[in-house]
């Protein structure tokens, strides 16, 4: 057995299956047990050594032929593959009781692989093929049942096919630099096109439309999972990029290229999810600020901005479900999801409305939330460096925290005399319970999660130096 | 009596691409996209082996009938655009701007890339008259034409520098992929129907 078909063929061959399985409660059990398989395996398993169980010895090689290219899933990559499986599975448990699981969890899966596969490829160019597969596959995910596909959609789609021949072409260019890098043309054709391809990818402003859009006629659920799973392997893809070619890495441009568009997407999203009355685009806007801030992280060199990108990655997930989901309950009642509408709903949905709050507060780094501890280290490292770029990173941050008091005005403008009463599920109120506790949890105690990121910065040796 | 036939494939390019420009029935649009997949097959051979362009123009046919059975499904109302011109000699004018841009720029991309004047315009041309058929439409069928017709372009460059097996095989895949989703987006307006 080779580890590309443990934690990629296995998956999309699971995934087809369970598109052929009606009952969302079958599939959301089978998905997570299948999915905390693999994130123990990951945890457990040594990859390219021999184990032995009782009588039966195994061995699982870290690499797969395909085509005359190899998918490569080494030991260091179990660290990787754990923190994806493992958050997958946060994903697929929350699905049922949002509602989402006949589509989500197979589709979900089969994404979760092919980004997987994304990673594994060599020459890891190739991986914007399988992205854009993924991208291809989410598109029936996030389609509205019954309606005609709306902008934000078509848009998605549009933007992150273009991000493809970019990233494709710019591997041509990077060829050439590897045998002449003196070829100062050469480099900059090939830092353009690689800035244009990620662009796309990481929706950097201005193409970043989509995301709005896309959260405001889409179950929030799906936009969720799909604004957690691309940003993040983009970023590990931008990552392995940077860690691979030196000539990138230390281009003397690179760090204030990093800082102006990190800057300009905390700055943008920031004020314009303060000024928002859908309380999904509030959502597309914090994923648009969270891919500033890491990349912010990497303008602060060393360790300290590796572990800072890999520390803002639990919060994260943890924040985007407990809103997603808050929102996929609120959808069911008002469909709409304008603020106007959703007011006083903080007494008849007091779990729903108050996910959507704190998620919204950890996202802005509110103290005591799980937020709190990564952007603070994100504010200290850039304080050292720069007061103007804290400056601004605070502007982005007010603009998200005016954005939760708004919301918190308008879900607790309730009509005098209405009672208090509380029209979750029990299944929502317990998992939306379990979530605020991690939140408040991971705000006191961020170093319980410090295991699971821990090894990532393993795979990134160049950049940690 | 090759670089003849280049040159055929190159008008053939600008006349279905303007085509599927100017065209407001599907059937046209489908025809041409076809057309079109015959020229980029015979662009692409020059550069590959003639196994592996065919697959080029296998997918891009399969892609065709894809669509194709989906607009069969569909009932067809008068679908108008929305948001910008929609007259004929508006489209015409932006495809002539676009024919003398890509024109100017394949000269220099001939040298760069060592490919032949037909081959790098086709590409170019493609790939310009794909981004404009996104920028003039929303309508779901015409952007993922606007989408293969961009890919075709940039699939015919990307030929000249990379033969790889497997990213013949994922660049179709991503093609067939493309003409899904179109067929999906065609159900789901369908869908919208009592």
């Amino acid at each position: 057995m080779s580890a590309p078909i443990l934690w990629i063929f296995l998956p999309l061959i699971l995934a087809g299956l369970l598109l052929l399985v009606p009952n969302q409660k079958v599939i959301s059990l089978v998905a997570c047990i299948f999915t905390l398989f693999l994130t123990l395996a990951a945890w457990l398993l040594e990859v390219d050594t021999a184990m032995t169980i009782g009588n039966w010895s195994f061995k699982i090689t870290s690499t797969f032929e395909i085509l005359g290219r190899t998918l490569v899933l080494g030991s260091g990559d179990r660290s990787l593959l754990a923190l994806i499986y493992g958050s997958s599975i946060v994903w697929f448990a929350v699905a049922p009781a949002a509602k989402a699981a006949r589509r989500l969890t197979p589709l979900g899966l089969a994404i979760t692989a092919l980004l997987v596969a994304a990673l594994a490829v060599e020459p890891f160019l190739y991986a914007a093929l399988l992205i854009e597969m993924a991208v291809l596959l989410s598109i029936p995910l996030l389609s509205a049942p019954g309606k005609k596909p709306g902008k934000g959609l078509i848009r998605l789609l549009i933007f992150q096919t273009f991000a493809m021949p970019f990233i494709l072409f710019s591997g041509w260019l990077l060829a050439g630099i590897e045998a002449n890098p003196g070829d100062l043309g050469l480099v900059q054709q090939a830092a353009i096109l690689i800035g244009l391809g990620f662009s796309f990818l990481l929706a950097v402003f201005p193409f970043n439309s989509w995301i709005p859009l896309l959260t405001e006629e889409s179950s929030p659920y799906s936009v969720g999972f799909i604004l957690w799973i691309f940003p993040t392997v983009t970023l590990f893809f931008g990552l392995g990029f940077l860690d691979h070619y030196a000539w990138l890495r230390e281009a003397p441009t690179l760090m204030s290229v990093l800082t102006t568009v990190g800057i300009l997407m905390v700055v943008s999203s920031g004020l314009l999810a303060g000024f928002q009355r859908h309380l999904g685009r509030i959502m597309g806007y914090a994923v648009i600020m969270e891919t500033g801030f890491s990349i912010l992280t990497l303008t602060l060199r060393g360790t300290v901005g590796l572990n800072i990108f890999f520390m803002l990655l639990v919060p994260r997930i943890l924040c985007l479900v407990i809103w997603a989901f808050a929102l996929s309950i609120l959808k069911a009642h008002s469909p709409t999801l304008i603020l106007s509408e959703i007011k006083g709903l903080g007494r008849t949905w007091p779990f729903a409305t108050s996910g959507l709050v704190l998620a919204n507060l950890a996202l802005a780094g509110m103290p005591l939330l799980a937020g709190f501890p990564p952007h603070q280290a994100i504010w200290d490292g850039l304080a050292s460096t720069s007061q103007t770029v804290v400056l601004w990173v605070l502007v982005g941050n007010l603009g998200l925290l005016f954005s939760a008091i708004r919301v918190l005005l308008a879900i607790s403008s309730a009509a005098e005399g209405s009672q208090w009463e509380s029209r979750e599920t029990g299944a929502q109120r317990i998992l939306l319970s379990i979530g605020f506790l991690a939140l408040l949890l991971l705000g006191l105690f961020p170093q319980w999660v410090l295991p699971l990121w821990a090894n990532l910065p393993g795979l990134f040796i160049h950049l940690g130096q | 009596m090759i670089t003849v036939i280049n040159w055929i494939a190159l008008l053939i390019t600008v006349a279905t691409s303007i085509g599927l420009l100017l065209q407001r029935d599907w059937r046209w649009g489908i025809g041409l996209l076809a057309i079109q997949y015959l020229s980029i097959f015979w662009l692409v051979q020059t550069l590959w082996p003639v196994s592996m362009a065919a697959v080029k123009l296998a997918t891009g046919w399969m892609v065709c009938a894809v669509l194709g059975i989906a607009q069969l499904n569909k009932d067809h109302e008068q679908e108008t655009e929305v948001s910008w011109p929609q007259g004929r000699l508006f489209r015409l004018f932006t495809a002539g701007i676009i024919m003398a841009t890509t024109f100017t720029l394949s000269l220099r991309t001939s040298g760069w890339l060592e490919l032949s004047l037909p081959i790098a315009w086709s590409c170019l041309l493609l790939i310009g008259m794909g981004l404009l058929q996104l920028g003039i439409s929303a309508q779901p069928f015409r952007v993922i034409l606007g989408l293969l017709t961009t890919m075709a372009g940039f699939e015919i460059i990307y030929a000249a520098v990379e033969t790889s097996t497997l990213v013949a095989a994922l660049l179709s895949t991503v093609n067939l992929g493309l003409g899904l989703t179109g067929a999906f987006f065609l159900n789901m307006s369908q869908e919208d129907k009592p």
